[in-house]
């Protein structure tokens, strides 16, 4: 089956109505020396067979999904997505719509939109909540950027514990912004020290739970900050048991969105969260949609707010982005309906308990101990008495594969690998891998 | 559209209103129309210094973003902090109480460039 | 317009233990207090919602989408298919190497594929959208003149016909941003710009054929007066359907091209994302490249983290991989052969189209036109804006085309049909244009009070804009 459903006589019957006499000639406008210079990429055409074929042969060497059992996590975490997110992804009015810039016949999408945007406000407690940027480490970046333009300050503290990839992103961004960003220390507990904060900052930004797998405690650092904005990047599925970063006074709430319903396709594309207080609005970057009135007097969606965006304010507008994590955004807001306040919290609690129950299985084996006193939800951090590498190789042999020892070399800790646990880590799963564990 | 015969007004389409040395200053009936519904004024704050031609505020509506510009050099001495609430003001009585802010000035002779009414309409006109 | 929270709360049958406490050490205050706000629902509720929702949508499968510059065309459904297979959706980021070769081979394959087709030797996969693409190709180009000791170098010259994305990506980038009028035939003022380029240029953002439509006839003399100037050229690949398999942006003097997978390569728009914008550059700034790079020693392939100039990382890991796949199996499908047929079918549907409608409606640049081409709602009725236009036509079935862009034409219609159109739906539209242009000049309230077939009509911008109302509100 062809993609250009074009047939031979209307392609003639246009021709002739432009008067052109061959497809060739549409190209007269192009440079000669240029259209002489296109080298063929040496690719045949395929049928629609062929390609699912050699998707097959490369499925072959990608064993990871069917043997063996993810204990991985970094902030992409392997849990049950319940079958009505990938009905409700497959309707292509959803799936091929355009950004609903028409909202007369863009509903679906913009009601979506404000049911995402409500649910992220509801985990989060803040205020208002965009209807989604990339990922989670863009979206920190953005929350910098926003904290300078609001500031017009360019110091940031930042907490050592984020992690790896989402401190590279941050980096990359505060180079090119020409932004300080000033490193927070890890204490004794695995928590953040928030003491000696430099002067004249414009934002603190801080992870929870943290690249160690602790919850930071943030009560009080609002007021020990001035008038430096507090940001936070949260882990959403934890955000059903743990108190919001609202109550502490976050001013900027961000995070990513994948454990929301998103499968994990090596690493992308993501959810980027992003929420804020009212007051902040024309600071915030990203797409929200609001609710207003027709003529008629009936109630429906549109984007609002769209002159702090490029299409009005071209360089001067809160951010660059355009196209963002619409059909993510959609995934995550069909998961949370589906699950309501009760699955969630019960996702989060289970993922919670079989973490704690592996790390207290684990602790009984010698030499083998939790690095930090402070609270876990579904990731943690134990010290191991030999080269962690080897630990890292022995699970991959028991079929079990945990992430990379060396994100953590890079916080200063030597000698520990990290665990994720989520829900659909069995019983049978938790005991073989401690015993593999044991073994190495 | 009428333009009251004591304001001046600029190739940027605000209007000032001189008495001694402060100048109100706002954005015309001809600018308020071409940005349609005026939802937010961003103001400046009291105190701020500027120069002749540095933005002191915008004006944004639905589709639009229109910067006010400083006609004359001074301090910002007065804030139409009523704008917040009702931006719509703008659109109602632009020349009136759509007044964005008021300027202290010293040097009057700055303000010899700027158009009077009939030449601002037929400036608009063109 | 029902909300999912306006839907009767299905009581929980929550199990007892698995509501317990389930952080130990976890200082109560940090225990979560308010319940969320999320109903309790049964399926059959949640999936009679999302299909009433879907329903109030319009997608590429329902009609014509032609919306300038942002290549609406068909999404094949076999990559869906495809990048579902457990193999590629399961898997994690941080699997070793080892055991996910297929994912790591597709994706370098893809990036040799995306070098050729730009005629660029390299390229980066990370950037998740066209203006995350123009973003990193701005850090590229700051990191290539730091290097080199050429830091006021800060200026990106830039076209008033250019998306607003390349002005915001270059201020985002700490560039300052200069404005070059256009020539009355939409094409770039070469005098203007030899005048323009100084010590302070960086380069210049242009987008190809530009967002009129046109083809930059003397495209090399303005990559080749910037390069003298001692600038580096960037292009907005949005525009690639025009000539994808026929011409390359590395030999018009390109040294950074930004795709974007979601327009060009097929991939679903999805509502407003998620896309990918991968970007090839010209030798002299491979070294600033994103870091990890996929390499292949010959046997097996693996993560690169060495490059030490490298300006960091744009994605916390390699890219958007879903969309990647998808785009890497429409190129395996289409061929050399299928990708040349690709951009001459879109110029055809384009050019005819304009034929059709331009003496209908006002045509600002009577000429070839590429992939797309801009009208002018002026002057068909009095008081009939192009909003006016574009509101009726949704009334006769169509998504409206690209509005108000660019802002060079006033009141521009900006149409782009793409190759997946037939002859009869191009018709189809263009006798829609021309009733509706019939109407403006003898029912003009039609127009005005279009759309009325739709679920909602006209919304009330100002009173969204002035009141936001951008959640759900529990409280009422």
């Amino acid at each position: 089956m062809r993609y250009i459903p074009t047939s031979d006589a209307d392609r003639e019957a246009m021709l002739s109505a432009i008067g052109l006499s061959s497809l060739d000639e549409l190209f007269a406008d192009i440079p000669a020396e240029i259209l002489d210079g296109n080298k063929p990429l040496g690719l045949p055409s395929l049928t629609e067979q062929e390609v699912a074929a050699t998707f097959s042969q490369l499925a072959q060497r990608n064993p990871a999904a069917r043997a063996f059992a993810s204990f991985q996590g970094g902030g992409i975490y392997d849990h049950y997505v319940p079958a009505i997110v990938p009905y409700v992804l497959s309707r292509s009015e959803f799936a091929t719509a355009y950004t609903p810039y028409q909202p007369e016949i863009s509903q679906g999408t913009l009601t979506a939109m404000f049911e995402f945007q409500t649910m992220i406000c509801e985990l989060t407690g803040m205020e208002i909540a965009n209807a989604s940027l990339y990922d989670g480490a863009t979206a920190l970046a953005e929350a910098a950027l926003m904290a300078n333009r609001i500031r017009r300050r360019h110091r940031i503290a930042v907490s050592r514990a984020l992690f790896a990839g989402v401190a590279r992103v941050l980096q990359t961004y505060a180079w090119a912004a020409e932004i300080e960003l000033i490193e927070l220390p890890i204490g004794p507990d695995g928590r953040t020290v928030f003491d000696h904060l430099p002067e004249d900052l414009s934002a603190v930004l801080v992870q929870s739970p943290n690249a160690l797998g602790i919850i930071e405690d943030l009560r009080g650092v609002k007021d020990a900050i001035g008038d430096a904005l507090l940001v936070v990047s949260v882990h959403p599925i934890s955000l059903a048991i743990i108190e919001p970063p609202a109550s502490v006074g976050a001013d900027i709430v961000v995070g990513e969105g994948q454990p929301l319903g998103l499968t994990r396709s090596f690493g992308g594309p993501l959810l980027g969260l992003f929420a804020t207080q009212e007051r902040y609005i024309r600071h915030m970057p990203g797409r929200i949609a609001g609710r207003t009135s027709d003529v008629d007097g009936r109630s429906g969606f549109t984007m609002t707010a769209q002159t702090r965006e490029q299409h009005i304010r071209r360089q001067r507008a809160t951010s660059n982005i355009c196209t963002n994590s619409a059909l993510c955004a959609l995934a995550a807001t069909v998961y949370m309906a589906s699950l309501g306040a009760d699955g969630l919290a019960r996702v989060a609690s289970a993922s919670a308990r079989r973490a704690h129950d592996l790390c207290d299985r684990l602790e009984q084996i010698s030499g083998v101990s939790r690095l930090f006193p402070g609270p876990f939800f579904n990731e943690f951090t134990v010290r191991v008495p030999q080269d962690p590498s080897r630990i890292h190789r022995a699970l991959q042999q028991g079929g079990f594969l945990i992430d990379d020892p060396s994100d953590l070399s890079r916080l200063g800790v030597e000698n520990a690998v990290r665990i994720a646990v989520t829900e659909k880590r069995t019983d049978e799963e938790l005991k073989r891998f401690t015993r593999v564990f044991e073994e190495a | 559209m009428t333009y009251p015969t004591d304001y001046r007004y600029t190739k940027d389409h605000e209007w000032i209103h001189v008495e001694g040395n402060r100048a109100k200053i706002g954005i015309t009936d001809h600018a308020q129309a071409k940005l349609g519904d005026v939802v937010f004024v961003e103001l400046p704050t009291a105190g701020t210094q500027l120069t002749a031609g540095d933005a002191l505020g915008t004006v944004e509506s639905v589709k639009a973003v229109g910067d006010v510009f400083a006609p004359i050099a001074g301090v910002i001495v007065e804030v139409n902090d009523a704008l917040e609430a009702a931006p719509d003001t703008v659109n109602k009585d632009p020349h009136g109480e759509g007044w964005i802010a008021v300027i202290e000035f010293t040097d009057a002779g700055q303000l010899d460039g700027l158009m009077d009414a009939a030449a601002y309409e037929d400036f608009c006109n063109q | 317009m029902t909300t999912i929270f306006d839907l009767p709360s299905v009581s929980p049958t929550a199990r007892r233990d698995d509501l317990s406490p389930a952080i130990p050490g976890l200082e109560p205050a940090l225990a979560r207090r308010k319940a969320l706000r999320v109903p309790t629902l049964a399926e059959p509720q949640i999936a009679r919602h999302y299909t009433k929702l879907s329903r109030m949508n319009y997608g590429v499968d329902d009609g014509l989408y032609p919306l300038g510059s942002c290549t609406m065309k068909y999404n094949p459904k076999l990559h869906e298919q495809l990048v579902a297979m457990p193999e590629f959706a399961d898997v994690h980021p941080g699997t070793p190497p080892r055991l996910a070769q297929g994912t790591l081979a597709a994706l370098h394959r893809m990036s040799v594929l995306l070098a050729a087709i730009a005629g660029l030797p390299a390229v980066t996969l990370q950037p998740s959208a066209g203006a995350h693409g123009e973003l990193t190709g701005m850090f590229l180009m700051k990191r290539f003149f730091e290097t080199r000791g050429e830091k006021e170098r800060n200026t990106i010259i830039l076209t008033d016909s250019a998306h607003g994305t390349n002005p915001a990506s270059a201020a985002l980038a700490g560039f300052r941003v200069l404005e070059l009028k256009s020539l009355s035939d939409g094409t770039v003022d070469v005098d203007a710009l030899t005048n323009v380029l100084d010590e302070h240029t960086a380069g210049i953002m242009l987008t190809v054929p530009n967002t009129l439509g046109l083809f930059e006839p003397r495209i090399r003399e303005v990559t080749a007066r910037v390069h003298e100037a001692g600038g580096l050229c960037y292009f907005d690949g949005a525009n690639l359907n025009s000539y994808i398999g026929r011409a390359r942006p590395g030999d018009m003097g390109a040294d950074v091209f930004h795709f974007n997978l979601h327009k060009t390569l097929s991939t679903p728009h999805g509502g407003g994302g998620p896309g990918s914008g991968p970007v090839a550059v010209a030798e002299h700034l491979e070294p600033f490249l994103p870091v990890p790079r996929i390499d292949f020693d010959g046997e097996r392939y693996g993560l690169d983290w060495s490059p030490d100039q490298t300006i960091g990382s744009v994605h916390p890991y390699f890219g958007n991989v879903g969309v990647i796949l998808k785009a890497f199996a429409y190129l395996l499908r289409l061929g050399d052969q299928g990708l040349a047929e690709v951009s001459a079918y879109a110029c055809l549907h384009a050019n005819y189209l304009q034929h059709r409608l331009k003496d209908v409606y006002k045509l600002p640049y009577d000429r070839l036109c590429k992939h797309e081409f801009v009208l002018s709602g002026e002057g068909v009725a009095e008081g009939v804006t192009t909003t006016d236009i574009a509101k009726r036509l949704i009334d006769f079935g169509f998504h409206p085309p690209t509005v108000y862009f660019p802002l060079i034409v006033h009141q521009a219609l900006m149409i782009e049909p793409t190759e997946t159109e037939t002859k009869e739906s191009l018709d189809a539209f263009a006798d829609a244009m021309v009733a509706i242009a019939k109407e403006a000049a003898n029912h003009p309230e039609r127009l005005h009070e279009a759309p009325i077939s739709t679920p909602v009509r006209r919304l009330d911008q100002t009173q969204a804009a002035r009141e936001p109302i951008l959640r759900h509100p529990f409280e009422t």
